[in-house]
């Protein structure tokens, strides 16, 4: 956030690990809550907050994921499917038991991270492109199991209908409603992942990444922290899935497809691998992408280009940009949109006497 | 229950074998860039699919006879490849895994938007000019397409094995799929290498695409074949040829037999199932593949 460190001196780990580093990162997190959570509702429309919902949920499921690819070093192409278990699991509980959100979204986290941890288990043999085949070979298998047994899809479709959660009676109708529902779950998110790496076992994740024989031979046992990777990181994506379906009304396995899976690997290579700000920025990115891409189009592309033609531009450009965006990063700004955004805090920090 | 027939089951082989060896076609274009530049290729089937619309489109377009369609094709994917090289992967030489992996993803998502881009979405045919009188082979009819798709595919094989094994090209990609520092200090051009690679995976790919776009049509559904490279090449070994063929061939037979004995039980779908179930397998017992190379790690 924007402070300036001159005249601050740290004497101990403890302050130098604070989540707060200056008073003044206080303030600036006060501000930027009272921005989101009484400004911006108050005054979008109801299609502005709706798209801000689909942020906050991709914010879940991006800290998630970064935490398993950014923070471990494991590849996952398979979390899409994370996302449908726990979809599947909250709609299951939904429709069979009337089961409220707050067992629902628990339900299908830990649903989703038991699945997790079975697919991480060869994690403990295999690595690199091995694991990220055998994650993309999970994805398939669990869609396919999702679409074929009919005792956890319903039947037609594939696809089960679920109310709007309530709150204390009062079901969620309107998306700004539904915003502070969904905001309440991101912060948790993101207070949540930033604890988890900076603690013990955040530090052991970074260790396995970094080099995983060597952490196994200072005493970091590398599958129990391979596996609980696994785990969290499926946590997240359960309770995405969870929240993706109360966001849509509907749990169908066609929203959680491996393009989904991909679209996440996105938002934290595109915001940065191993950074909590970085997955957010993604998660905001990646997500308003299409969106930007099909308004501008239908805005100006009709002076170039024909009705018919636009129609077929427009989802093949979001395709051709999304690629070229990954790779361009790739290629570029390995570190993503959160090293572009400390290089410009790192300007300012020192603006006007950069010298 | 269908009951065991000879027939069928060798209807289920035949095939099998015959859409094993066009897999192993497309396997080896992975096979080729795993062994010389160590990077894995998430996009093989997009890259059948873009050849597949070079030469439908030259075809439907401007009227080119097979021949010169298919010259077209490959001509357009060495092309391809060499570009790709130099732009998106040299830069990347070095860097993590999940970097290659995600540019190829990304690579991936490029091709198909601009292939539907630029040759439409519609479905589009390559005729090959063969006729398409099944040919009566015993009891088992096969379509001239998938033979000419099975030649083609054992003829490059061989041609591959033969080139990686004798000529002092290939010798040379080994030298630099083996070690790169090493081969740079025996005089060995390492970025040359990796190019010709990437070109020659585009070579295969042209003819995987041209074989698979006559017997399944050219549009977006194409790609998916590339989906079945994985089992085939997790099952054969990532740097060997002949595992290609191997794993080609046990996918081919295995999603054949289970689309015929399993999918009456469970309601379709097993075809493209089973593979990866296989494969999971394999992860677990011998990572490395039938014929792969063990790697050992060094911190």
């Amino acid at each position: 956030m924007f402070h300036r460190e001159s005249g601050v001196f740290k004497t101990s780990y403890a302050a130098d690990m604070a989540l707060y580093p200056l008073p003044i990162a206080k303030w600036a997190v006060a501000a930027f809550a009272g921005l989101f959570i009484v400004i911006v509702p108050l005054t979008l429309g109801e299609y502005y907050v709706s798209i801000l919902d689909l942020i906050l949920i991709a914010i879940v499921g991006a800290l998630g994921l970064n935490i398993l690819v950014g923070y471990t070093g494991q590849i996952s192409i398979g979390h899409g499917a994370f996302m449908s278990v726990g979809a599947y699991t909250a709609a299951n509980l939904v429709t069979r038991l009337d089961a409220p959100f707050w067992i629902t979204i628990p339900a299908g986290g830990l649903m989703a991270a038991l699945i997790g941890a079975i697919v991480g288990i060869p994690s403990l043999r295999i690595k690199g492109i091995y694991l990220a085949i055998a994650t993309l070979a999970a994805q398939l298998i669990i869609e396919w199991t999702i679409n074929h047994v009919p005792a956890i899809s319903g039947g037609v479709q594939a696809s089960i209908q679920v109310p709007r959660p309530s709150f204390f009676g009062v079901q969620l109708k309107s998306q700004t409603q539904l915003y502070m529902f969904l905001m309440a779950f991101a912060v948790l998110a993101i207070i949540g992942t930033s604890n988890l790496v900076r603690s013990r076992i955040g530090r052991a994740f970074i260790a396995v990444r970094d080099q995983d024989i060597a952490a196994e031979i200072i005493g970091i046992s590398t599958f129990r922290y391979k596996l609980l990777a696994f785990a969290i990181s499926s946590f997240y994506a359960g309770v995405t899935g969870v929240l993706y379906t109360y966001y849509l009304g509907i749990a169908n396995y066609e929203q959680f497809q491996i393009t989904v899976s991909i679209d996440y690997l996105a938002m934290i290579i595109i915001g940065g691998l191993g950074s909590i700000l970085g997955s957010i920025f993604g998660a905001a990115f990646v997500t308003l992408l299409p969106i930007v891409t099909r308004w501008f189009l239908e805005s100006f592309g009709g002076l170039i280009f024909s009705a018919a033609d636009l129609a077929n531009i427009i989802p093949n450009l979001r395709l051709i940009l999304f690629g070229g965006l990954i790779i361009f990063f790739l290629v570029v700004e390995p570190e993503g949109l959160n090293r572009l955004w400390r290089n410009i805090r790192n300007y300012f920090r020192v603006w006007p006497f950069s010298y | 229950m269908p009951e065991f027939e000879w027939q069928f089951t060798l209807v289920l082989l035949t095939n099998g074998v015959m859409i094993g060896l066009m897999y192993a076609l497309i396997a080896l274009g992975f096979v080729l860039i795993y062994k010389a530049t160590d990077a894995i290729n998430f996009a093989q089937g997009e890259f059948v699919m873009f050849a597949g619309f070079i030469a439908a489109g030259a075809a439907d377009l401007a009227g080119a006879p097979f021949w010169l369609s298919a010259l077209l094709s490959i001509s357009g994917m060495v092309l391809l490849g060499f570009g790709l090289e130099r732009v998106v992967l040299r830069p990347l030489i070095g860097r993590p895994v999940i970097a290659v992996v995600m540019a190829t993803i990304g690579l991936a998502a490029v091709l198909r938007g601009s292939a539907t881009l630029a040759f439409g979405g519609g479905t589009r045919a390559i005729v090959m000019p063969v006729g398409d009188e099944p040919i009566a082979l015993g009891a088992v009819m096969l379509p001239p397409v998938q033979l000419v798709g099975a030649a083609v595919s054992i003829a490059f094989l061989a041609a591959f094995s033969w080139f990686f094994l004798k000529s002092r090209i290939g010798i040379a990609m080994r030298a630099v799929a083996d070690s790169q520092q090493v081969a740079m200090a025996m005089g060995i051009d390492v970025r040359r290498y990796f190019a010709l690679a990437w070109a020659m995976a585009g070579v295969v790919s042209a003819l995987g695409g041209v074989v698979w776009g006559a017997m399944l049509g050219v549009d977006n559904q194409l790609a998916l074949v590339g989906l079945k490279v994985f089992p085939v090449v997790i099952l054969g070994g990532l740097d060997s040829i002949i595992g290609a063929v191997v794993g080609g061939l046990i996918v081919g037979i295995v999603e054949n037999l289970a689309a015929g004995y399993l999918d009456p039980y469970v309601g379709g779908g097993t075809k493209d199932f089973a593979p990866y179930i296989l494969m999971i397998a394999a992860l677990m017992v011998r990572p490395e593949g039938i014929f792969g190379r063990r790697r050992i790690e060094r911190v």
